[in-house]
């Protein structure tokens, strides 16, 4: 065992000052993500085949890609791709391309909340004679929207677990520090283990946070699925 | 919001002359570097997969256990491996463990292997658990009632149903896997990222090309996944073999 | 008189603070037919599943051929029963359950065919043959590669029957297995029911709310009410010539 506290109390400062990125990257990135997955519920829901199949598989493609090699290429290969292309900083390279990448998460969630609002609530509000828009913004919205929070909480999570990615291409998170402190002094046990400790101390409470939601949305949205459940002692 | 700060940091500097055109040709030149990568991408992909679904059977099980002290350790490194992220992990066994114990954990290869087997058996082990939970009580006391015993009622009529619940998560996790196996770059294999990396950074004019080839490549390599998954579902839904 | 091949010594259950069963004395005699009656949550169903071993009781004693079935002999003291000593106890006793519970990822007949192999250890060969038999005894033997999810709920509950027969118990115990099935789909269960019945070397346990039906097979009647045997006797003692005014109104209200 060559674990020690002295260390681990030097490299805890330097560590901890990287949280601030680290933190400020998840919620640029989920921003993003966020009004990124509406983009792609209202791309697929153009009613023009040819559109909408391309729109799934650019989805898909996206989302069964790894997250590390988009940052890659958002990177390295955006600032020489011609006329478009820019140069980019490290950080907002990573919250454009983690961003992007949960997006594609995020728009199916969203589209679950839109598919789980049920038909007869569509009729009604035609039938009432709403615009589209309070369609949306009164009738479907409303009720699409809460379901989606304990799932939305879950994606928080995951990209957090995401973000030290980042420091591949130079964001300055906790990860990078335990990684600059670890090459400067050749001690990379103790860093990287504050690192671990900071992961879990975040996620953890947050992950049970939102399963205690999740418990009490299913009571209040999902009265129908906890009937079935409760009949499920029967299968055959 | 953000393009606001796009501006270019002073300790990057990108030539201009690489503002080119994209050759096609270059795809030629890049596909047969970036397929010696192959054969590591998935070999860690079948051993990682290997080992994570055993991994999440053994913790599945053992946090069923009526063990408490077993149920609890199982769910102390499922909690730690589910809290923190796949790249700490990775760089703490490589990093960390041989300073720790002062032993090696065996190649680069097994250490990109265990850690994503370890991350997404944590994951996995909460489906196979709760697969078996679905498994309906009445179907555990129809093989009580016929005399079985508590392992032939796991092993006849229980697993056999949670397996097939299980199917279309676990060919998700596989996608996960897939994309999880480009971090062993980082820790020195030389997997298709690596060689896309080594052609970049050769040439940077040609970094479009190659890292989107990277990219289809990772899709080629999901898409029978993809569909693996959605012939799961339509198992899983019928509840029956087909 | 014959020994009894079961006996309930002062059976008492609860679900957490809720008394279901205060004090059930009962002897079972070989190839008695016995119909259990009453309202529900009189724990009709738990007198049963106790004897399935599904369900522990909270004191008491079920006596099962000469063994007690929740309490084993160790180091000369009387414990609570390990699973070893359930499965050799209860291995003579049978159940049909009111939702079938069929095993949905076998075929009909891999589901009868399934216990007598890895339970029983018996020939392949020999367990699949008697199983055909009992599935063409219940009418099924048509559908024997047939899943669960296939068959109409009369069948299941067939299916189930020719499952749980195939293990040759000597004690049936039947939980309302006509519960959940469409009013047209009981009349084929009952008739298997009956025929199993006339064949008479099988001690039988049928909680139903079928009283012409009980009425008809059973030899003997005990009304449930409020955790106690209430009355008990020959079929029409009870069901016709009962003074007991619960029992009374309980039946009014399936007579209506």
């Amino acid at each position: 065992m060559n674990w020690s506290w002295e260390t681990f109390f030097d490299a805890l400062p330097l560590v901890a000052s990287g949280l601030g990125i680290t933190i400020g990257l998840t919620i640029a990135s989920y921003l993003f993500a966020l009004i990124f997955g509406f983009v792609w519920v209202f791309l697929r829901r153009i009613p023009f085949k040819p559109i909408s199949w391309t729109v799934t598989w650019i989805m898909e493609f996206i989302r069964s890609t790894p997250p590390l090699v988009q940052l890659f290429f958002i990177y390295f290969a955006w600032p020489v791709v011609p006329y478009v292309g820019m140069t980019l900083d490290p950080f907002t390279s990573a919250v454009l391309g983690l961003g992007l990448h949960f997006s594609t998460y995020i728009g199916e969630v969203y589209r679950s909340g839109i598919e789980g609002v049920d038909k007869g609530q569509w009729e009604a509000s035609t039938a009432l004679n709403y615009s589209l828009y309070d369609k949306w913004t009164k009738i479907i919205l409303p009720q699409a929207v809460p379901p989606t929070i304990p799932m939305l909480g879950n994606y928080l999570i995951i990209l957090f677990k995401e973000v030290p990615l980042a420091s591949t291409i130079g964001v300055v998170g906790i990860l990078h520090m335990a990684q600059s402190y670890g090459s400067q002094y050749w001690a990379y046990l103790e860093p990287l283990t504050i690192v671990g400790i900071l992961f879990l101390i975040l996620s953890y409470p947050s992950a049970i946070l939102i399963s205690k939601l999740e418990k009490r949305m299913n009571r209040r949205f999902d009265k129908k699925a906890a009937l079935s459940s409760t009949q499920k002692g029967t299968v055959v | 919001m953000f393009l606001q700060s796009l501006r270019k940091p002073d300790w990057v500097s990108f030539p201009s002359k690489y503002k080119g055109v994209i050759k096609i040709n270059v795809i030629a030149e890049v596909f047969p570097d970036l397929m010696r990568g192959l054969g590591v991408t998935v070999s860690v992909l079948i051993a990682s997969a290997f080992f994570g679904y055993l991994m999440a059977f053994i913790a599945g099980l053992c946090r069923l256990s009526n063990n408490i002290v077993l149920r609890k350790f199982t769910g102390f490194y499922i909690e730690v491996f589910r809290g923190t992220s796949l790249i700490v992990q990775l760089f703490w066994l490589y990093y960390a463990v041989p300073m720790l114990f002062g032993i090696e954990l065996g190649s680069n290869w097994w250490i990109g292997v265990i850690a994503i087997a370890l991350n997404y058996g944590a994951y996995m082990s909460e489906i196979v658990r709760g697969s078996i939970l679905a498994v309906a009580k009445g179907q555990t006391e129809a093989a009580t009632a016929l005399n079985m015993s508590s392992f032939q009622r796991m092993r006849l009529i229980i697993l056999p149903q949670a397996v097939r619940m299980m199917l279309p998560e676990f060919g998700n996790y596989l996608i996960q896997m897939l994309k999880a196996t480009s971090l062993v770059y980082l820790i020195g294999l030389n997997d298709i990222f690596y060689y896309g990396n080594i052609l970049r950074s050769n040439d940077l004019s040609m970094a479009p090309t190659v890292y989107l080839l990277v990219l289809l490549f990772y899709f080629i390599l999901a898409l029978p996944l993809i569909f693996l998954v959605r012939k799961a579902e339509s198992i899983s839904k019928k509840g029956v073999a087909s | 008189m014959t020994e009894p091949i079961v006996e309930f010594k002062d059976i008492h259950k609860s679900f957490g603070d809720v008394k279901v069963l205060k004090g059930i004395d009962l002897n079972i005699k070989p190839a008695e037919k016995i119909a259990v009656i009453g309202p529900s949550g009189s724990g009709k169903t738990t007198i049963i599943r106790m004897l399935m071993t599904l369900e522990v009781p909270t004191s008491g004693d079920i006596i099962v051929d000469g063994v007690n079935l929740w309490k084993m002999e160790k180091n000369g003291k009387m414990v609570k029963a390990n699973e070893k000593h359930l499965r050799e106890v209860r291995g003579d006793i049978g159940m049909v359950f009111q939702h079938f519970n069929l095993f949905p990822h076998m075929t009909i007949l891999e589901n009868c065919m399934t216990a007598p192999i890895h339970v029983k250890k018996e020939d392949k060969e020999e367990a699949r043959e008697r199983s055909i038999q009992m599935l063409e005894k219940v009418g099924l033997g048509d559908k024997l590669d047939n899943y669960p999810n296939q068959l109409s709920g009369g069948q299941k509950q067939r299916v189930a029957m020719a499952r749980a027969l195939v293990m040759r118990p000597k004690i049936m115990l039947f939980d309302e297995v006509t519960s959940a099935l469409d009013p047209e789909l009981v009349g084929e269960v009952l008739e298997v029911i009956r025929d199993i019945a006339k064949e008479g070397e099988m001690a039988m346990v049928l909680v139903t709310h079928e009283m012409d039906f009980a009425l008809d097979v059973a030899d003997k009647v005990l009304f449930l009410d409020e955790g106690v045997i209430a009355e008990e006797g020959t079929a029409s003692e009870v069901i016709e010539h009962s003074k007991n005014e619960r029992l009374q109104s309980f039946l009014h209200r399936f007579r209506s």
